[in-house]
C-alpha cells in the first residue's frame, strides 16, 4: 500500500500530514468520533540516521509537550539504521536510543503508542520505532527485517538453501512478515475489515500496557524460552535477596 | 589458572573473561549468580545450526557487592558468539531488569558489563525482541529510581542493540577499547563499499567508534583505563550524578544532540570535529595517555553533560 492511500484508509475524516527531510513524516488526523491524533513516521524506505532519529524524537516530545496523552500514530516503510560512516561518527547509537527513549516516554505520560508498518524496517531502525510500542500492528506489503538471507549466510557460513529449508521450520532468524507475530513481534495483522474503526480501537486502547511480547511468544508457540528464563530469573533473584 | 588469577586481581578489561571481570568487581565472595551454567538453559536454537552451545548462553546474572554497595549486574561473554543477544541470553537481563523495577527493596543500582556484537543472527528474530525488551525493561528501572550502568571495554565491544542498549542506561563507563555504534565497519563496508569505511583501516576503525571518541563527544560519562580496578572506581564515580528518566532530561537530551549536529554533522573525520572543539592535540588524541586525556576531557563541554 502507498502512503497516500494508507492515509485515506486509516484516517477517511482527513488529515493534515506532510512527508518533511529524511522521510520523516509529521501531523495530525481525525479518527472515531472526530477526535485528533498525532501521526509520525518514517517512510520512502529511508534509512534512519542521526537527523531523522533526532527529527523525529522531536515531533514525539513536542507531542508530549504541547498535546497531553494525544495518541500518536507511527506509519512505518523506512529502511535500517542508516549505514554511514559519519552517522556512526557522530553517535548514531546515541541517536536511535534517544528516539527509542522518546517514544516510551510518551507511552508512560499517556499517550497511546500505535504503529502500522505498512512496507520493510530492519535492524536499529525496527528496535527505534515499530518495536517501541504499545501495538505495533502490520497491513499488508510489510516486511520486517533484522537481516536478509543471503547475508545471514555470508555471516554464518551456511549454505542460502540450508537456511531457506530451515526457515520454513521455525520463525526465529528468517526475515518476513510470517515470522514475526508468532513470536510475539508484530501484535495484530490487518488484512481485512475497516482498517480506520480497527485503528481507532487500538488508539482508545491503555497507553504504557505492561510489556508481554515474550508471554504472547509463549502462547503463539513461535518464542518458547524467553518467558520462562525471564520469569526464572526473577524468582530466583527473590529467594536470593 | 595462572591467566585467571593475572587478569582478575591485576589486569585488563579487555582481557578478562566475563566471570573474571565479575571476580574483580566485586568484593570478594558476595556474588550470586541467578540462573547459572547449572541450570543448563541453553540456546535451543544453535544446534539447527550445528554450533555449540553455552551452558550459561554467554551471559551471567546475578547480585553482588561493590564496596559494599549492594549492585545487580549482567556480564556479557564476548568469547562465546561474539556476546550476541539471542533468546535465552537476552531473557536473562530481562529477568534481571524487571525485578530490579519491580522491587523496591532490591539494590538499585544495576551493573551492565557489555560485550557484544549486537542480535545473534542465528536467532535474528528473537534475538532483535529481547533487545527491544531488555530496553524497554531498562528504561522502566530507570524510571523507578534504578541507576543503570553501561560498562564498555571488552572485545567485542557494544554494537548493534548492544549500542542502542548503551546508550539507555542513566551513564556510561568506557575505556579506549569500549568500541561502540550500531552498524559495525564491516557490516557498513559490506553494504556501502570499502570508499565508504575501510574496516581494515584500523586507526581510521578506532577514531570513529572507540571509547576516547565517544567519551570526548559525550557518548560516554566516564573514561576508564585498562583495568578492571579503574572501571570498578569509574562506576562508582558516576553514581554521584545519574540522570532521572523524565522528559526535563530527554528535552536536555534534545537539545543536546541536535547542537552536536549543528556544530560538527559536516565534518568528514574525528580530528575535524576535535579542531572545531579547538582541541590543540586533535590529530594526537589517540597518542595520549590516560591521564592526558581525561585532563582533557574535563575541560570540554561536550562531554559532560546530564542528558541521558
Amino acid at each position: 500500500m502507498k502512503l497516500d492511500e494508507l492515509l485515506k484508509v486509516l484516517f477517511p475524516a482527513g488529515h493534515d500530514t506532510r512527508v518533511e527531510a529524511e522521510g520523516i513524516l509529521v501531523g495530525t488526523a481525525s479518527y472515531g468520533d472526530g477526535k485528533t491524533a498525532a501521526v509520525v513516521g518514517v517512510v520512502n524506505q529511508t534509512s534512519l540516521g542521526t537527523d531523522g532519529a533526532l527529527a523525529l524524537a522531536g515531533h514525539i516530545l513536542e507531542t508530549i509537550r504541547r498535546s497531553p496523552k494525544r495518541p500518536i500514530v507511527t506509519l512505518l516503510d523506512a529502511g535500517s539504521q542508516r549505514m554511514r560512516r559519519r552517522d556512526e561518527m557522530l553517535g548514531l547509537n546515541e541517536y536511535l536510543a534517544h528516539l527509542t527513549k522518546s517514544y516510551t516516554l510518551a507511552a508512560r505520560q499517556g499517550h497511546r503508542t500505535v504503529a502500522v508498518l505498512f512496507g520493510s524496517v530492519a535492524a536499529g531502525a525496527f528496535i527505534s520505532t515499530g518495536l517501541v510500542q504499545d501495538i505495533l500492528v502490520a497491513v499488508p506489503g510489510a516486511n520486517p527485517e533484522v537481516m536478509d538471507l543471503p547475508s545471514i549466510a555470508r555471516v554464518t557460513k551456511l549454505p542460502l538453501e540450508k537456511l531457506k529449508a530451515l526457515a520454513k521450520s521455525t520463525p526465529v532468524f528468517a526475515s518476513g512478515l510470517a515470522y514475526e507475530p508468532p513470536i510475539g513481534a508484530i501484535t495484530e495483522i490487518w488484512d481485512r475489515g475497516n482498517l480506520a474503526s480497527r485503528l481507532a480501537t487500538a488508539l482508545d486502547g491503555v497507553a504504557g500496557t505492561p510489556d508481554r511480547r515474550d508471554e504472547i511468544g509463549l502462547e503463539r508457540k513461535g518464542r518458547l524460552k524467553a518467558a520462562d528464563i525471564a520469569r526464572r530469573v526473577q524468582r530466583e533473584a527473590a529467594v536470593l535477596l | 589458572m595462572k591467566d585467571y588469577l593475572t587478569n582478575h586481581l591485576t589486569g585488563s578489561w579487555y582481557e578478562a573473561t566475563a566471570r573474571e571481570r565479575i571476580t574483580g568487581l566485586l568484593d570478594k565472595g558476595s556474588f550470586k549468580e541467578f540462573t547459572g551454567p547449572t541450570a543448563r538453559e541453553v540456546s535451543p536454537h544453535l544446534k539447527m545450526f550445528d554450533l555449540p552451545v553455552a551452558f550459561d548462553d554467554g551471559i551471567i546474572v546475578g547480585r553482588g557487592k561493590v564496596k559494599d554497595h549492594p549492585v545487580l549486574l549482567a556480564a556479557q561473554e564476548g568469547r562465546f558468539m561474539g556476546g550476541t543477544f539471542g533468546e535465552v541470553h537476552g531473557a536473562k537481563l530481562v529477568g534481571l531488569l524487571r525485578y530490579a523495577r519491580d522491587n523496591p527493596k532490591a539494590p538499585r543500582i544495576v551493573l551492565l558489563l557489555l560485550d557484544t556484537g549486537g542480535v545473534r543472527l542465528q536467532e535474528a528474530n528473537v534475538g532483535e525482541l529481547a533487545v527491544s525488551e531488555i530496553i524497554r525493561a531498562l528504561l522502566e528501572a530507570r524510571a523507578a529510581g534504578v541507576a543503570v550502568i553501561a560498562m564498555v571495554g571488552g572485545r567485542a565491544g557494544a554494537f548493534g542493540g548492544g549500542g542502542i542498549t548503551a546508550s539507555c542506561c542513566s551513564r556510561i563507563v568506557i575505556s579506549e577499547q569500549g568500541r561502540t555504534s550500531v552498524s559495525g565497519p564491516e557490516v557498513i563496508e559490506t553494504n556501502m563499499g570499502v570508499e565508504e569505511f575501510d574496516s581494515r583501516d584500523r586507526p581510521l576503525v578506532w577514531r570513529t567508534t572507540g571509547g576516547k571518541t565517544r567519551r570526548l563527544l559525550g557518548g560516554a560519562d566516564a573514561y576508564a583505563s585498562d583495568s578492571i580496578e579503574s572501571f570498578r572506581n569509574a562506576a562508582l564515580r558516576v553514581l554521584d550524578n545519574i540522570p532521572p528518566f523524565e522528559m526535563a532530561t530527554l528535552e536536555r537530551e534534545q537539545a543536546r544532540l541536535a547542537d552536536r549536529l549543528g556544530k560538527f554533522g559536516r565534518c568528514h573525520d574525528t580530528p575535524d570535529i576535535w579542531k572545531k572543539m579547538r582541541i590543540a592535540e586533535a590529530d594526537k588524541i589517540a597518542d595520549l595517555s590516560d591521564d592526558d586525556f581525561k585532563r582533557l576531557v574535563e575541560a570540554h563541554q561536550e562531554a559532560n553533560h546530564e542528558a541521558r
